[in-house]
């Protein structure tokens, strides 16, 4: 095989993500990866792996777990740990609401009570670069978010005082409890995650595709039972043909009616739609109009 | 053709930048809806008629209040003809880093000017941070060309007056083109305006996307920064050793003879490997896995290079942009990123520096300060493979990097890459003239 020509735009990306990586393994003592069987962190996942092949990936992955997932995707998250052998921390927010560190919000979404075990975890295992799949497309905010992104001792992130990032040189000095937020897949919109995901056969959690399932309307999206408490009253449990654009707390991660059961067709309906992914499903980023910076600034992805 | 193009915007404050981005984005339909209903709520919020495009871009609490962008951010967007990577940069003096920032990586830069006060001092100041950064094109946008009735005349002159600059600082004339807009109304951003029948040329986005891209270097001598050894030490793998990397240039094949510097080890190159399987050669961008016939003493900070080799020195000349509030004194200790090497380094001069306000020279400056731009020499603690910036926008840029709190100070580039204007070697004047901006570019003592 013989490969002279230009990259194509997915090679381009993934070249520039297996780079990010190295770097990171080169600089850093102790990075860690934010999995949480979702597709971003899957993509993550398998890019670090050809990124050291044929060594194993050389850092753990840790998820921050809110107790309110989707079997499916738990039950994928740890088929893939084992399917390369990798260490895998949790950082539970069950424990932290059931011995008091944290309190279940009346709202009932448990999004935004992930910072406070992140950073524990962070500092418990003195992380000092963590991974994320976050991507520029996703968010007015995230569209600011450098590729290598310093946090204080608090995990903050301070828009105003950014390193420059130059070049493809990224600069990971930090001093002692600092830390260094890393996004291999800043350049990737998320259609380019779709087609490479589509290139690769990567497997993902099965509800991203079209199933039936049992859902209630709340505040316009299709919530699924759950754990997280619903329906309440006035609130009618139909049964859907659904699937899942994005895979967070199912507290607010809302379904989208779809009949799209494979790859070929989940293409085809993200790249018609008219509404962007978070727009469509996340009720966390409906809080205001700058909730997703205020997030970031307290130490929350 | 690429089928991708990275560009950085630059423009003065109110110069309307981000209404243009915001319109490219808007009449591309690169914005759905959800995020449409957001502007118009909050254009509504503030009390406005119409949606204030610039709201689909600013991203920050503190941007949208103040109006006014703050930091780089980067945008996606397509069309059928090709896909962008826009580097949106702050126009505000203060984040003329960001400038920099968002002009390292660019094929083309989109500079915005007022067409009510054509070229001012901020156009010509990004105009030459463009130059100095190696971005092979330019595009200017005569904006708010309603403001001033759509006159042909005006635009002409501002036109011209940005050309002889361009071409001055280095910009072949046809690297260099000019169109009138109005970001607010829509006028050629993306469509044609019927206001502007004087005008033949392509619309902004017509012309972004048939402009040709210069490709990654392939035929430039190969350079090849190891960034990680690959050791499996499995079952499977025992004695694997590879040298994990990106190519930053030119073109390797199996079998070529390599150097390793700074050692200057040699040895030829036995497979290139990736997780998909081996490949025959490996050009510049992509990441790969060089295995060696020799088992040699190579880590990360290695450079592996063949053809014409690099120069393996410890004292080079550098032209840099700081951009730190501390300022650079002669004598300052630094950490010098090059490649995946970081070495200590020592500013040894500060031969002149260009001042950014005055658009002027100074020769021998007892400082550099936030956002100047200035000649150096550097001695490294270790001797370091560099190449000119200007042959290579890869391995002729470094970080200056503060080795206290690990901040980055400045953007280096190896040599001095700006061409040499004849006639002028320096320039003490404060004025704004054209001619004043042409210091920037004269050669040291």
């Amino acid at each position: 095989m013989s490969v002279g020509t230009a990259l194509d735009t997915l090679g381009r990306l993934e070249s520039e993500a297996i780079h990010i990586f190295r770097e990171v393994a080169g600089e850093f003592d102790r990075p860690v990866i934010l999995f949480s069987g979702g597709k971003d962190s899957t993509l993550l996942l398998h890019l670090a792996v050809k990124a050291f092949w044929p060594a194993p990936v050389p850092f753990p992955l840790l998820h921050v777990d809110t107790g309110h997932n989707f079997q499916e995707v738990i039950d994928f998250r740890d088929r893939t740990v084992e399917k390369y052998n990798l260490r895998l921390e949790v950082a539970s927010v069950q424990d932290y609401i059931d011995d008091g560190r944290l309190q279940e919000r009346p709202d009932g979404t448990r999004n935004p009570l992930q910072t406070v075990p992140l950073l524990d975890a962070i500092t418990t295992h003195k992380f000092d670069a963590v991974f994320g799949g976050g991507r520029r497309d996703e968010e007015r905010a995230r569209a600011k978010e450098r590729i290598f992104s310093l946090r204080n001792a608090f995990g903050q992130w301070e828009p105003r005082r950014q390193r420059p990032e130059l070049w493809n040189l990224y600069n990971g000095r930090h001093r002692p409890g600092e830390h260094v937020r890393v996004f291999p897949l800043s350049n990737w919109t998320e259609l380019d995650v779709w087609h490479y995901i589509a290139r690769e056969g990567i497997e993902l959690p099965s509800i991203y595709y079209a199933h039936q399932r049992e859902v209630y309307l709340r505040d316009g999206m299709w919530l699924a039972e759950g754990p997280w408490g619903g329906p309440r009253e006035g609130e009618q449990l139909v049964s859907k043909t659904v699937r899942y654009r994005t895979v967070g707390d199912g507290s607010c991660t809302g379904a989208v009616e779809s009949d799209a059961a494979d790859i070929e067709a989940v293409i085809a309906e993200v790249a018609a739609s008219r509404l962007t992914e978070r727009g469509a499903t996340r009720a966390d980023d409906r809080l205001s109009e700058a909730a997703m910076e205020d997030r970031k600034r307290e130490g929350y992805f | 053709m690429s089928d991708l193009l990275r560009l950085a915007t630059a423009g003065s404050v109110d110069d309307g930048k981000s209404t243009l981005v915001g319109r490219l984005l808007y009449d591309t339909k690169s914005v759905l809806a959800d995020t449409l209903d957001a502007v118009h709520r909050a254009s509504a919020d503030r009390g406005l008629t119409t949606p204030d495009l610039s709201l689909l871009v600013d991203g920050l609490r503190s941007e949208r209040e103040q109006g006014i962008t703050i930091d780089v951010a980067y945008r996606y967007f397509a069309t059928p003809k090709r896909s962008f990577v826009l580097a949106d940069t702050p126009g505000h003096v203060q984040y003329t880093r960001n400038t920099v920032t968002g002009a390292s990586t660019a094929q083309l830069g989109v500079l915005l000017v007022d067409a009510r006060k054509g070229v001012v001092e901020q156009t010509r100041r990004h105009a030459a941070v463009l130059a100095l950064l190696g971005v092979p094109r330019l595009v200017l946008a005569v904006n708010k060309i309603d403001l001033v009735d759509y006159d042909e005349v005006t635009f002409s002159r501002i036109a011209k007056e940005f050309t002889a600059h361009a071409t001055a600082l280095g910009f072949p004339e046809d690297a260099v083109v000019e169109i009138p807009v109005s970001a607010l109304a829509g006028d050629n951003v993306v469509e044609r305006s019927d206001k502007t029948p004087w005008y033949s040329g392509p619309t902004l986005l017509e012309h972004l996307e048939t402009v040709p891209v210069e490709p990654d270097p392939h035929d430039a001598p190969f350079r090849f920064p190891v960034q990680y050894v690959i050791r499996p030490r499995t079952a499977e793998y025992p004695d694997y050793r590879g040298y994990a990397g990106q190519v930053a240039a030119g073109t390797v094949r199996v079998g070529d003879e390599i150097t390793v510097l700074p050692s200057g080890l040699r040895s030829t190159v036995e497979k290139i490997d990736t997780a998909d399987g081996p490949l025959e050669e490996a050009a510049a961008g992509q990441s790969v896995t060089l295995l060696l016939a020799h088992d040699l003493d190579i880590a990360r900070g290695d450079l592996i290079a063949s053809g014409d080799a690099p120069k393996v020195t410890d004292e080079f000349e550098a032209t840099v942009c700081w951009l730190a509030e501390k300022a650079l004194t002669p004598g300052a200790r630094v950490l010098v990123k090059h490649g995946t090497r970081t070495v200590q380094a020592i500013v040894t001069e500060l031969r002149n520096r260009f001042d950014e306000q005055k658009l002027a020279s100074t020769e021998s400056p007892g400082s550099l300060g936030l956002n100047e731009i200035g000649q150096v020499s550097v001695r490294t603690a270790e001797p370091v493979p560099v190449d000119d910036y200007s042959r290579n926008r890869r391995t002729g840029a470094f970080l200056v990097i503060d080795a206290s709190d690990g901040s980055t100070l400045a953007a280096g580039l190896v040599g001095a890459p700006l061409p040499e204007l004849d006639g002028v070697d320096s320039c003490t004047g404060g004025g704004n003239s054209a001619q004043d901006s042409h210091a920037l570019v004269s050669p040291g003592p």
